[in-house]
């Protein structure tokens, strides 16, 4: 074959990748934009200031959802993250144990369920036996969801550490704990910040599980055990509301969590990166 | 001169699954001398010196028979603490190994620190001198703070080196060290060991038989996982009694 075609070839294929991207990129530019185009209108100093409105009446913020979101999802990382972080290290770092092949299974089970049947376990757990809904049991149900995604991580990360590593720990006469503790998770900070940023971002998006967990309360509350609000509850309810208003509120609402989320991937990506 | 002896295998055979890696190796480590291990790659020369400070204990297919011997107790006897024995018998790899997301000063009392000593100036103590040990306080003693991923391959060996002699070994092992380096930080982590000698007792494998020549008081010739010869240095190089180590020795295999 003559080198002109074979330039050719490589031009097409080169091409052809390209468009790919394209294709790929487009609707999610499209998704960003409109999100933005519609939301932007509705975030206004009652938006973040203010509870809702009775139905139908104009006006009024998500300062109890916006509040509600913070708690529920934050209580929710740290459940997830503890969880998380312990199997996947187990997995990594004690690959010989006994609990592993049981715990993997159970991993990648959870990773595979719908979302909604997160929230009927922790409706199980939490609000039957505290006998009433609140935003503890959406911070479980939320766990539930994030915790395969940071053992995943967390056990991927850990294992592109070089072996090289422990050994050079393990020689120096430090347990194995130690070793880890001290050497490998500090070298793999970065990723694992990662990954639990994606588990919050999968998790602070849900709606479903909170339908009958967090269940939403037009009243803002710091407290955890009462039920609570979330941005996604509320674009859920607003947007499938007859009024005007509240599907702009949805859009607005929409908008803030994805403002929320990009911004928390920034600043974890930013810090992790800073000290690598 | 009669050293006495530090450690001594009796038996030792190493198992990778079913097959041996090393088999049936009895050889004495004599005290404050270097030994070196010589022989071809695959001899197992490497897996031996690993069966030496239980570095094989994590890998479950490795299986150990035998004895190794630290001051007349084996250390694979079930109730020896495998981080005692590390503690006692370090280790430096055939590539260096930093503490990638530690300074220098950090890297070097990392076996110190991290178990709990909290003394400022002992640490700093032992930092200087394990770096002057290893022939490296000249060079980093500016910038002892700074990452140590910032070094130089030979300074990161010699750092290395420095970590493993600040928690006190009494045998050191070293797998090979310096043959990921330049000529220059080859002889600086040669020179080293003749002074070294003074405080630890060395094993040395190596690839590098003018390397063996040059630095070892005593020399151990491995082949297919056999210890062939064991003897003085300057006997091995010069009066070998197998023919397969005169053969290696003079270059025409391996």
């Amino acid at each position: 074959m003559n080198l002109g075609r074979r330039r050719f070839r490589d031009r097409v294929m080169a091409a052809l990748v390209v468009l790919g991207t394209l294709v790929v990129l487009v609707p999610l530019f499209f998704i960003l934009f409109y999100v933005f185009a519609e939301g932007l209108g509705a975030l206004n100093w009652a938006f973040f200031t203010q509870g809702p409105r009775p139905p139908g009446e104009a006006g009024g913020g998500m300062l109890p959802a916006i509040v509600g979101t913070f708690v529920v999802d934050l209580i929710a990382l740290v459940l997830a993250a503890v969880l998380g972080l312990a199997a996947g290290i187990l997995l990594a770092e004690y690959p010989e144990h006994p609990l592993n092949p049981p715990l993997r299974l159970v991993a990648d089970v959870m990773a595979g369920l719908p979302a909604i049947l997160m929230g009927l376990v922790a409706f199980v757990l939490v609000v039957k036996p505290l006998g009433h809904f609140s935003g503890l049991s959406g911070s479980v149900a939320l766990a539930l969801i994030m915790i395969p995604i940071i053992v995943r991580a967390t056990e991927g990360v850990l294992k592109l550490i070089p072996w090289e590593l422990r050994e050079a720990g393990l020689a120096l006469g430090l347990p194995r704990w130690r070793v880890v503790l001290s050497l490998v998770l500090p070298a793999a900070r970065g990723g694992i910040l990662t990954g639990l940023m994606l588990a919050l971002a999968r998790g602070a998006g849900e709606a479903a599980p909170l339908l009958f967990t967090a269940f939403g309360n037009p009243y803002l509350t710091t407290n955890p055990l009462e039920p609570m609000d979330t941005l996604p509850l509320k674009i859920f309810v607003y947007a499938v509301s007859p009024y005007e208003d509240w599907h702009r509120q949805a859009w607005g609402a929409a908008l803030l969590l994805a403002l929320l989320i990009m911004a928390a991937s920034y600043l974890a990506r930013r810090y992790a990166g800073g000290r690598r | 001169m009669n050293p006495s002896v530090r450690m001594e295998t009796r038996d030792l055979s190493v198992y990778y699954g079913k097959k041996p890696g090393v088999k049936e190796i009895t050889l004495p480590i004599y005290d404050r001398q270097i030994t070196a291990l010589i022989g071809p790659s695959g001899c197992g020369k490497t897996t031996f010196l690993r069966a030496l400070n239980r570095m094989h204990d994590l890998n479950p297919v490795v299986r150990v028979e035998g004895e190794v011997l630290l001051d007349g107790k084996n250390i694979y006897d079930p109730d020896v603490d495998p981080v005692v024995v590390r503690r006692r018998v370090g280790m430096v790899f055939q590539r260096p190994t930093p503490f990638p997301t530690m300074s220098i000063f950090d890297n070097v009392v990392a076996g110190l620190k991290l178990v709990g000593e909290r003394d400022r100036k002992r640490l700093r103590q032992v930092a200087e001198e394990a770096l002057k040990a290893a022939a490296l306080w000249d060079e980093v003693k500016d910038r002892l703070f700074s990452p140590a991923a910032g070094l130089s391959g030979g300074q990161q060996q010699r750092l290395s080196i420095a970590r493993a002699l600040a928690v006190e070994p009494e045998v050191l092992l070293m797998d090979e060290p310096t043959s990921a380096l330049d000529p220059a930080s080859t002889q600086a982590i040669e020179d080293l060991l003749a002074s070294l000698k003074e405080r630890v007792t060395i094993v040395i494998v190596t690839h590098n038989m003018q390397q063996a020549a040059r630095v070892s008081d005593h020399t151990a010739f491995f082949l297919d996982g056999s210890l062939i010869e064991f003897d003085r240095t300057e006997k091995i190089f010069t009066n070998p009694k197998d023919p397969r180590t005169e053969a290696y020795i003079t270059g025409r295999f391996g």
